[in-house]
């Protein structure tokens, strides 16, 4: 099933591009990572940064046109998702792999029963009966914490609260235990109560089932506690990537550092929240230095000519900048009191 | 919900009352009468004819006469068909235009959510293009004209279909007039399914069914078609109303014994009791499809509730 590294997945050098009136889009542009089985791997970066493209590629569900996976590999279980033909990675959407959306108001179907939507997935992918597919639809509500399910799976979604859908929308990822789960921002609809829940289901049956996963979010608190590496996107790029505790503790890359200063601190009484200054790229009409450096606070004439290096600083810490290894020095130092 | 269903034909009856006054009240200001003619009538013709139909009385009476029959569902005897009861004459024209508009609306159903669908499933497609550009025909062409040039080209010149009359149904005399009368909505509802079909298809839960590897024709018509066909519920309810009960130019085109070509007769000879009548049975019918779409709607989507 796996390969023998241990790896789920495996993605190389992916690239998907948009066509629009503006141009070519490269929305994401030659993206690697590894993800150990069992383990979670955090994708954060500002909107627009790539992050939901990536994962829409990983499972082909990218709307062509305007989209299109240009090259690039995705190697799950021994196979090249970007190889197989419709129907097979069809056996692999929501059977495998899994995915958690962001806006549970809008990802469930507003004209159909929460029943007949879980039960859909395990009547299609294990071959339940209706009978079959009715009790394990009220078994997994009750997994995600749905109090008297079996009274409530007849419901409509409206008739659940935001953090209620978004259990129902995980219990549906889950039905078929799939080996991967892709939360893309999860918790980002929903109050910041209900956020913590969602986040401590989602690891609660992650532990309980094994499932590897994808978090992704713009939101470093989100990812913090819960991954095991961090990649950091921006412009379709990867940026840095790393163990999450390495990269909190140690960034290697000032778009990186810019990221962990923005995070509001509770305990410092100095007013003004520090905030990366201008907007993300517009990926249409990128720079050809670093896509970063018209931001950057470290940025020197070198970076706006040529694109920088992806520079190894561990065996597992990588930083896409000119100057990856002062930034990386410097962040031991502050981090040595 | 019933008694939403109840309150709602509650509320017809006094627009139907406000429809009959307002239809009324029109024919009474149009100048001339049903007895004026090329000729003047020698005046003491005309007066007893005034004092027959009792329009020598104040309007204040006539019209509470008027009404006072109305309510218990009389329209009274046609004026330009001697002797006949409207409501006999309604029964007479109803079966022929319920019978072309049925068929007409069921073609157009048919033809234009599957046209929609088709283009909305390949967006930008020959497909497509060759769909919307067939409704925008059907759109553009007045019926007026679609007529008679299938009237030329399938009767006339090729001697396929038979150009005119009623001859009971099922005949080939309906062809014709239900493909002239369906042709517009056709077009239309091919339009709007597109439309519906295109906003669902790009919605979060249609991407969620894909992502539970559900095949494309599964996510189309388990997911896609309830909420892409909506708007064509709240078109479809209206629209039936006007094709059940005819519609004027296509009975005078082809020479069919419907409600619109009694309408006209009564519109042109100001047979007030015939025009009242057949107004009040139009305004009945898209009241009752109104509710009809209302109750539908309820019925397709369960966020909606009365």
């Amino acid at each position: 099933m796996s390969t023998n590294n241990g790896n789920v997945l495996e993605v190389r050098d992916l690239r998907t591009y948009f066509q629009t009136e503006d141009g070519t889009v490269k929305a994401v542009d030659g993206i690697s990572f590894d993800l150990k089985r069992g383990e979670t791997l955090g994708i954060v970066g500002e909107s627009g940064s790539g992050k939901s493209v990536t994962n829409l590629s990983i499972i082909r569900l990218i709307p062509t046109p305007p989209g299109e996976i240009v090259s690039g590999e995705v190697r799950f279980g021994g196979q090249d998702l970007l190889k197989l033909s419709e129907s097979e990675i069809r056996k692999i959407r929501g059977r495998r792999i899994a995915m958690v959306f962001q806006d549970p108001m809008s990802s469930l179907n507003p004209f159909m029963k929460i029943s007949r939507q879980l039960m859909e997935t395990t009547q299609l992918h294990l071959g339940h009966t209706k009978r079959e597919a009715r009790e394990h639809a009220i078994k997994m509500l009750e997994t995600v914490g749905i109090p008297e399910a079996r009274d409530r799976i007849d419901s409509y979604p409206h008739e659940f609260s935001g953090g209620m859908r978004q259990r129902v929308m995980i219990a549906m990822a889950l039905s078929c235990e799939p080996e991967l789960l892709i939360a893309d921002e999860p918790t980002t609809a929903l109050d910041v109560t209900i956020q913590a829940q969602i986040l401590e289901l989602i690891k609660t049956l992650k532990s309980v089932t094994g499932t590897s996963v994808i978090l992704v979010s713009h939101d470093l608190g989100v990812v913090a506690g819960m991954t095991d590496h961090l990649i950091v996107m921006y412009a379709g790029k990867v940026f840095e990537q790393a163990p999450t505790r390495d990269l909190f503790a140690t960034p290697g890359n000032p778009y990186t550092k810019g990221l962990l200063r923005s995070v509001p601190d509770p305990t410092d009484e100095q007013g003004k929240l520090y905030q990366i200054p201008g907007q993300p790229p517009d990926v249409a009409h990128l720079p050809p230095g670093c896509p970063f450096a018209p931001r950057c606070e470290r940025a020197e004439e070198l970076c706006h000519r040529e694109f920088p290096p992806f520079v190894q600083l561990t065996a597992e810490h990588f930083s896409l900048c000119h100057f990856a290894s002062e930034v990386y020095e410097k962040s031991q130092a502050e981090a040595r009191p | 919900m019933l008694r939403f269903i109840l309150r709602r034909l509650l509320i017809t009856i006094p627009t139907i009352l406000v429809v009959i006054t307002i239809t009324w009240a029109l024919v009474r200001l149009a100048p001339g009468n049903f007895y004026t003619g090329e000729k003047k009538l020698p005046a003491a013709i005309e007066q007893n004819i005034r004092e027959k139909y009792g329009l020598d009385k104040p309007w204040r009476e006539q019209y509470l006469r008027m009404m006072s029959h109305i309510m218990v569902l009389d329209f009274g005897t046609s004026l330009s068909y001697p002797g006949q009861p409207v409501n006999a004459i309604i029964g007479r024209a109803l079966p022929v235009s319920a019978t072309i508009g049925l068929l007409a609306y069921l073609l157009a159903l048919a033809v234009g959510i599957v046209a929609g669908s088709v283009a909305a499933l390949k967006q930008n497609s020959k497909w497509d293009y060759a769909s919307m550009t067939l409704a925008m025909l059907g759109i553009s062409i007045p019926n007026f004209v679609l007529g008679p040039i299938l009237v030329l080209v399938f009767s006339l010149m090729l001697y396929w279909l038979p150009p005119s009359r009623w001859e009971g149904f099922p005949s080939w005399n309906v062809v014709l007039p239900v493909i002239t009368l369906s042709g517009i909505y056709m077009a239309y509802i091919a339009r709007l399914t597109r439309a519906g079909m295109l906003e669902v298809l790009n919605s979060d839960y249609i991407r969620t069914a894909r992502a539970k590897g559900l095949s494309e024709s599964q996510v189309v018509i388990r997911h896609a078609l309830r909420g892409g066909l909506l708007p064509v519920v709240s078109y479809t309810g209206p629209a039936l109303a006007f094709l059940l009960t005819g519609t004027v130019v296509v009975e005078r085109i082809f020479a069919l014994p419907g409600l619109g070509h009694y309408f006209l007769q009564a519109a042109s000879n100001r047979d007030e009791p015939l025009i009242i009548g057949i107004v009040a049975f139009v305004a009945i019918i898209l009241l009752l499809m109104n509710l009809l779409v209302d109750i539908t709607y309820a019925y397709l989507d369960p966020r909606i509730r009365y």
